[in-house]
């Protein structure tokens, strides 16, 4: 089991993270939602998201999730064209829950402007988003 | 927000706490709603339903006033007995959908949903008659169901009676639970065998937490109110406010055998007369997802043509099935077996198809 919050992850007030990597001078932002965002939605059993070659725009919707109970959107944390889809997920939708920083990434995106990753919160200043939010 | 008085237990449990209608319930545990719904398919679930209402009806004249009140023939149950139905506006319109259990030829028990209390109470209470007190004791009384394939040989160690003996729709009401006074009743909202325990409010806990220890140790849990949804949704029972509503009449909804039309009157007959004369013009509809997509309470419905047939009132995935399944209002020709449909799933239009009966059956032992 992967820690809470890991450290080298940039993470959203929607409750998704990106992990980014360098490629040959392009950097890959790795795609997903958070421990607490699974916590909140339970068991994951549809995920809808785009396909490769597509563009996704910071903070806005590029896919979703569906629960048992209800179906939430999902929020890009940078934007850039989408290199490669999780497509395990299409048929194992619950590695979200039981791995959401490893089996249950999404999608990876080529990002297009570094300096979006500025709007982003790190773990720290995460979980205080976290704490402020709970009371 | 409302609490049972189960409400801390659930929090000891770890449970994943929401408002429903007003009551603050266990939505899911820590096991989450797909293994809570497994192990109430597989061996028991243990439900908090202490929110529901029972109303009592006391007197000479309880008989009358439920045969008013409701759809079924009240002539028909002897003691000890029950039977699911609805109460109708004049209008045929449905109040509440209810189980009605009589005691004593003198003592009817009527369990509603907790959303309902209120206005059923006051809607009871309009149309009693005479020599006919109606009380309502849901504050006072426990509520606890017990349900899955593993739950008469998990429950069965606990008391003298023998649970064999106690058939579908029936209640017992000479019980004790570690000395506490229970009544049994073989009923239920999810499709299993399995018994709805009544108690005293304040001995619902050490009985909860009694029976929750008792169902882990044959691999059971406590579920909240999301499995419960996923499990009564699978076995196709209707959820009021959802599937039925004023709006709604009883023969639309699928509920025609719980209605007797040539039986003693009762409030909203006449306009149920008309409609069956008349024939129904829409019908709640299950149906099945043939495409990737999952439906949701509110979701349009379209026919194999592209126009608008309805909406979803019910919608989600079936665990047992492993599909995603829904209920809605189509027009009747539409309803039939094999017709073909699409759900507007946030804007994509998705395939359906009409199955008739319940989506999940249980094994007959």
């Amino acid at each position: 089991m992967s820690a809470q919050y890991p450290d080298d992850l940039f993470y959203t007030k929607d409750h998704e993270w990106a992990r980014i990597e360098d490629r040959d001078g392009t950097k890959v932002a790795t795609i997903g939602v958070t421990r607490f965002a699974v916590e909140q939605l339970g068991d994951v059993t549809q995920v809808d998201l785009p396909k490769e070659g597509e563009s996704v725009k910071q903070a806005e919707v590029f896919g979703s999730v569906e629960s048992v109970k209800a179906v939430s959107d999902l929020f890009a944390p940078i934007t850039g064209k989408v290199v490669k889809v999780n497509s395990p997920l299409a048929d194992s939708p619950e590695y979200v829950n039981e791995d959401p920083y490893d089996e249950g990434w999404m999608i990876q995106v080529a990002v297009s402007n570094a300096k979006e990753l500025d709007a982003l919160l790190d773990a720290e200043a995460y979980q205080a988003f976290l704490r402020e939010q709970a009371e | 927000m409302r609490r049972t008085p189960l409400y801390d237990a659930h929090v000891r449990l770890g449970a994943k706490i929401v408002d429903f209608g007003g009551w603050a319930m266990p939505v899911s545990y820590p096991a989450g709603i797909l293994e809570e719904h497994r192990a109430t398919r597989s061996a028991v679930g243990v439900f908090d339903v202490c929110h529901m209402g029972e109303v009592h009806f006391v007197g000479a004249g309880a008989a009358a006033t439920v045969q008013r009140l409701v759809t079924n023939d009240v002539g028909r149950l002897e003691n000890g007995r029950a039977f699911y139905t609805v109460a109708c506006l004049p209008s045929g319109g449905i109040v509440d959908d209810l189980i009605v259990y009589r005691l004593q030829p003198d003592h009817y028990i009527a369990v509603v949903n907790a959303s309902n209390i209120d206005k059923d109470v006051d809607w009871f209470q309009e149309h009693r008659g005479d020599a006919c007190d109606i009380q309502d004791r849901s504050p006072t009384t426990g509520l606890i169901a017990f349900q899955g394939p593993r739950a008469q040989e998990t429950l069965q160690p606990m008391i003298s009676f023998p649970l064999e003996r106690l058939r579908t729709f029936s209640i017992a009401t000479d019980v004790a639970i570690d000395g506490k006074p229970v009544w049994i009743a073989r009923t239920g909202y999810t499709g299993e065998d399995g018994f709805e325990i009544f108690c005293d409010a304040k001995d619902a806990p050490a009985l909860w937490d009694r029976l929750v220890d008792a169902a882990s140790k044959v691999e059971g849990k406590p579920v909240g109110l999301g499995a419960r949804d996923t499990l009564r949704l699978e076995g196709r029972l209707p959820l009021y406010g959802n599937d039925l509503s004023d709006e709604t009449t009883p023969l639309e909804a699928g509920l025609g055998w719980v209605v007797k039309l040539d039986g003693d009157d009762f409030i909203g007959r006449d306009a149920l007369r008309a409609q069956a004369a008349a024939g129904i013009t829409r019908k709640l509809t299950g149906f099945v997802m043939t495409e990737r997509g999952i439906a949701r309470h509110g979701y349009a419905i379209y026919d194999a043509d592209g126009a608008p047939a309805g909406t979803v009132t019910s919608g989600g995935p079936a665990p047992t099935l492993n599909q995603n399944i829904g209920l809605g209002y189509v027009p009747t020709r539409l309803s039939v077996t094999g017709t073909k449909l699409s759900i507007d799933c946030r804007g994509k239009r998705v395939g359906a198809e009409v199955v008739s009966g319940p989506f999940y059956k249980r094994g007959r032992k």
